[in-house]
């Protein structure tokens, strides 16, 4: 039992060397985690748990061991955002449509996780096809986040729409997960539970096997509970993919390696724009105290302008409806997933898309359809693309004179299950430091500096240029460093 | 813009998705609301700004013309929630 | 011309034609399943084709090629950026409830493509653009009393939609139209231009005006199947407009069917919905961009097409417009007659090809490949009439013959003994004989009855049964006539 909670309480990178030092075996660290994940149950991370999969990887990976071929991630456990397609094991996008939906092909992303040896414990609950920023839309039900308010037993959200791989992480369920960020999805719900998430620059995971939610803003990436097991993650999910038209042909660094190089001489902007009226104290705070940590380091902190970036919020609520609309039409009862019956085919689609979408996809691909109908496709979608544009100029401006961003992850702590729920557009506003960099297409990286007054995670953000996730790791490194987060949620490793 | 619950109605229509008249004139207040919001856009000026096209900047990949694929019948109809052997099937279509 | 009698007068028909034509390519455009005809249902499909969750286009260069081919053939511009967008509609054969087509910017712009009317005239047609995109499966609504059943087979197959402006005026020309772009397509090796399995399919867009007058109001007929059905499709739905015109109706614009059974047209109820696209560029794919140099080195690879290969019949073997643009409707009749014709004399030659030769491979049914004449064979035959060892008449014989036997010309002519007998002194010996037999006639002849002149050819050849020169049966035959 001492054991077991011990294994959970490594860190990837930890667990990575204890193995291949034999000083545990990977079933040992899979049972571990196993029974962290049955006795976490209460928080409602995952949908689907596969423990007899996770011990026949975990055996196949000590053989690999005991034979020196032990392979980057050999016998890792971990989670597998809902999004992904794995083949032969349920995917419901956190959504009632997909009900029974196995696909028979594996993503891109899992399978070069398996291909490196790492273990999948099980598939991890999300905002119904990722859409939201608390995963209080998935139809399996809300996660809770393993962190309390100081002396306050409600339930908060882990954030989303990555919010059971967030939960899953800091709970000690899973030594990392998979995420994925359309508009924040990986770095709020990183925040929120008090780990780390990085999204890749757009391009740099493939997007094959993962459902698609929007698809110029969707990319996977690593959350964990440490910069550099992000890092370790990210190198082995990244990769050319000739079946993603949009993944770029580009070597994958080993992020690992330069990890610790320090952020000495490195121009940091501190985008004014970022100061946003309405944003708590302590918020602001946690920025500065960041600027101060990377300047101790040797770093320069250099104001920069974003002028469009408080317009990066509205421009993604057309363009991410617009691509959902248009992407969440294959869910039509005919070939997978949910049918409810209906006279004539028109019926049948009307019936199951009714039944089969909650409120908020609904929602969103009302809108998607309206600003792309005849009459109005000028006056939203294509003002949003030329908007978007200006943003994307904006940041090449400023990356011409500093070498990485800081801002602030999120404008708040993880807030309660029961709050801001009639609000879509309060809830919206989650995403409004993150949002930017999916829309510019920009490696964005999510690292906690610190605890609210309230004893909650918060987090920073580091922004970089295109394909230089390894200077965004970089400084990220520095602030984990500077910030010393050792706190730990109040559920961890199933102690809950 | 503000919609109406006839607006509603018809992207509804557009999108395939059933709603009740309590919904469609719920659904009006909140997607007027989000419209709006949204109509902040109005303030930048984007004259002589070509829209984004992709944030990639690479030329779109080609594939060689070569069978790769396919002969998975079984595969491709195996999550069918009516099928029939070797086929889908919908509620008849009249044409 | 091509006007059509109403009952208040005169009416002008405004065609114009989109013609979905399938890309020769082994496997689709956006994913690696094949494109073969006729295979089990749902066994050509893969799980990009069947809109699986999360599947991804990458698409074919080979149909990236095959547009720019058509469009060069088609005289047109290539546009080296053109864009994909998604087409978003619900049916049950759309998979991933989008289409993959290009809206706003096309592969191929504008272009044109000239019209081969009968009696040698020619019409040039505007051609609009060409653009690339996806086919949709297929359902089958005749299996079952309450379903539809889909097969995605034909799902994200290539198709190039070839528009054309509304230039034409007559349903023969439209027929026309199809023909020549028909073999433009089939000299390319673009699109096998098979009507019957579907590979080109024809909307034709019709409407009605007085002569000169505003356009009419137009209806679609949707995917008609066969060049004939075009015809008689645009046929019926003229006259329909025109009724309903003159009744004091007006056109409703819609998309209609032709019943090749009934040969009308009718309304289609499952396309009533007014459409609203929402196109949008795919964010799945990057702009299509293009190097001047690809373009340059596909142009430099053309066949010759029909039109400078009818211009050059025409200059270098001197052969009428018609015969010429009959030869080049098809590029394996145009090499077998220029086979037929080298070295030998053209005309004779392309009397042969387009006369006995195809009027046999028509009865026949058979391509032109497989003709038990070869062409070689052709000029063989042609060769025994030029050197004067069989005469024309008995040609036609030893043609049938050859095409019965597969032999060539020469063992026909020997095992039936029909060389040509150009023996003066035989030749002499007949007339003699027939003269004798008809010295009546030898009298009227000579009291100036010259019409006779043609009995007495006829009898001398049927004394020689045919083999006789006819040259010198004229010449030796007006000698003895006259004394």
């Amino acid at each position: 039992m001492t054991m077991a909670a011990n294994l959970t309480d490594l860190t990837l990178a930890e667990a990575r060397d204890g193995l291949v030092a034999r000083r545990f075996s990977a079933i040992e660290l899979t049972d571990a985690h196993v029974a962290a994940v049955e006795a976490g149950r209460p928080l409602n991370a995952f949908i689907t748990e596969t423990p007899d999969a996770a011990r026949a990887a975990a055996a196949e990976s000590d053989r690999r061991i005991a034979a020196g071929e032990a392979r980057p991630l050999e016998g890792l456990p971990l989670a597998i955002k809902d999004l992904f397609c794995t083949a032969g094991v349920p995917t419901t996008a956190g959504s009632h449509i997909l009900d029974g939906f196995k696909p028979p092909y594996e993503s891109t992303v899992t399978a070069n996780l398996w291909q490196a040896g790492a273990v999948m414990l099980g598939k991890v609950n999300l905002d119904e096809f990722a859409m939201g920023s608390s995963n209080m839309t998935s139809y399996h039900g809300p996660v809770e986040n393993p962190w309390r308010r100081r002396g306050d037993n409600r339930p908060l959200t882990p954030g989303g729409s990555s919010g059971g791989s967030a939960a899953a992480v800091a709970a000690r369920m899973a030594l990392g997960a998979t995420g994925t960020d359309t508009g924040g999805s990986i770095r709020q719900p990183a925040a929120f539970c008090g780990i780390v998430g990085i999204k890749p620059t757009y391009g740099r995971c493939s997007r094959w096997g993962i459902v698609a939610f929007a698809s110029s803003l969707d990319q996977a990436g690593p959350m964990a509970r440490t910069v550099r097991d992000a890092a370790i993650l990210l190198r082995e999910m990244a990769g050319h993919d000739p079946k993603d038209s949009t993944s770029v042909a580009l070597p994958v660094p080993d992020f690992e390696k330069t990890l610790d190089q320090g952020v000495k001489g490195l121009r940091i902007g501190i985008p004014k724009e970022y100061r946003i009226a309405g944003t708590p104290p302590e918020i602001e705070a946690l920025w500065q105290q960041g600027i101060a940590w990377l300047k101790d380091a040797g770093a320069e902190p250099v104001e920069v302008s974003l002028p469009h970036a408080r317009f990066a919020l509205p421009t993604y609520y057309i363009i991410a409806p617009a691509e959902a609309s248009s992407n969440l039409a294959r869910y039509d009862g005919v070939r997978f997933g949910l049918r409810v019956p209906g006279q004539t085919l028109d019926e049948m689609y009307e019936n199951t898309r009714a039944a089969g979408f909650g409120a908020e996809v609904r929602r969103r691909v009302l809108i998607g359809t309206y600003v792309l109908s005849a009459g109005y496709y000028d006056a939203y979608y294509l003002k949003a693309q030329r908007v978007r544009a200006r943003i994307v100029e904006d940041f090449r401006n400023a990356f011409e004179k500093v070498d990485a961003i800081l801002t602030p992850a999120t404008p708040s702590a993880a807030f309660g299950l029961d709050d801001k729920q009639d609000d879509p557009i309060a809830m919206y506003l989650n995403d409004v430091f993150t949002v930017t960099a999916n829309l510019a297409g920009l490696p964005g990286l999510s690292v906690p500096g610190g605890l609210s007054a309230e004893g909650l995670p918060l987090g920073l953000q580091v922004l970089g240029r295109a394909f230089d996730e390894e200077t965004v790791l970089r400084v990220g490194r520095q602030i984990e460093k500077a910030a010393g987060f050792t706190a730990k949620p109040a559920m961890a490793g199933g102690a809950a | 813009m503000a919609i109406d619950s006839q607006t509603v109605a018809h992207i509804a229509r557009l999108a395939r998705i059933k709603v009740t008249d309590e919904e469609k004139a719920a659904l009006a207040g909140e997607l007027s609301t989000i419209l709006q919001w949204i109509e902040q856009l109005d303030e930048v000026d984007t004259a002589g700004v070509e829209p984004v096209a992709s944030v990639v900047d690479a030329v779109l990949p080609w594939r060689a013309d070569v069978v790769s694929d396919g002969g998975q019948a079984e595969k491709v109809l195996a999550n069918a929630p009516d099928g029939v052997p070797g086929f889908f099937a919908v509620p008849k279509v009249v044409e | 011309m091509s006007l059509i009698a109403g009952r208040t007068g005169d009416w002008e028909v405004v065609i114009g034609l989109e013609v979905h034509a399938q890309v020769v390519s082994n496997s689709k455009l956006f994913s690696g399943a094949a494109t073969e005809f006729g295979a089990e249902p749902n066994t050509q499909v893969s799980f990009v084709d069947a809109g699986m969750p999360g599947m991804l286009p990458v698409i074919n260069g080979v149909c990236v090629r095959q547009a720019v081919l058509t469009g060069l053939g088609l005289n047109a511009e290539i546009n080296l950026v053109s864009v994909f967008d998604r087409k978003n509609y619900f049916y049950a054969d759309l998979p991933a409830g989008y289409q993959i087509s290009q809206f706003t910017r096309p592969i191929v712009g504008k272009g044109t493509i000239v019209l081969d009317l009968p009696g040698g005239a020619t019409r040039e047609v505007g051609i609009t653009r060409l653009h690339l995109e996806q086919d949709a499966g297929k359902s089958l609504h005749d299996q079952h009393p309450t379903k539809s059943f889909i097969d995605l087979n034909r799902s994200g197959v290539a198709l190039m939609e070839i528009v054309s402006e509304p230039d034409m005026r007559t349903s023969e020309e439209a027929g026309a139209y199809l023909k020549k772009l028909r073999s433009i397509l089939r000299y390319l090796g673009t699109c096998d231009g098979n009507m019957e399995e579907g590979s080109m399919r024809c909307d034709c867009n019709v409407s009605v005006r007085r002569p000169g007058g505003e356009l009419g109001t137009r209806c679609e007929i949707k995917n008609v199947n066969s060049i004939r059905f075009v015809m008689l499709a645009i046929e019926y739905e003229a006259r329909r407009q025109i009724e309903i015109i003159e009744d004091g109706g007006t056109i409703r614009q819609e998309t209609r069917l032709f019943d090749s059974g009934r040969g009308e047209t009718r309304s289609m109820r499952s396309k009533e919905d007014a459409h609203d696209y929402r196109y949008f560029p795919d964010p799945d794919l990057l702009p299509l961009v293009l190097s001047p140099e690809f373009v340059a080195e596909i142009k430099a690879g053309m066949p010759e097409l029909p039109d400078p290969k009818k211009a050059r019949f025409v200059a270098e073997y001197g052969l009428s417009p018609y015969d010429a643009g009959v030869l080049v409707g098809e590029q394996e009749n145009a090499a077998f007659f220029e086979a037929v014709a080298r070295g030998r004399d053209a005309k004779l030659a392309a009397n042969w090809v387009t006369g006995d030769f195809f009027g046999f491979l028509n009865k026949s049914g058979r391509p032109i490949a497989e003709a038990p004449v070869s062409a070689e064979a052709l000029g063989g035959l042609i060769d025994l009439i030029r050197d004067g060892t069989i005469s024309g008449r008995l040609a036609k014989e030893v043609f049938e013959a050859m095409w019965e036997t597969g032999k060539p010309a020469a063992a026909i002519v020997e095992e039936r003994g029909l060389r040509q007998v150009s023996d003066t002194g035989a030749i002499e010996a007949s007339i003699d004989g027939v003269m004798a037999a008809n010295a009546d006639k030898v009298a009227e002849y000579r009291s100036g009855k010259d019409k006779l002149f043609g009995f007495f050819v006829g009898q001398v050849m049927k004394a020689t049964q045919g083999k006789a020169n006819p040259a010198l049966v004229n010449e030796i035959l007006k000698r003895k006539l006259a004394g």
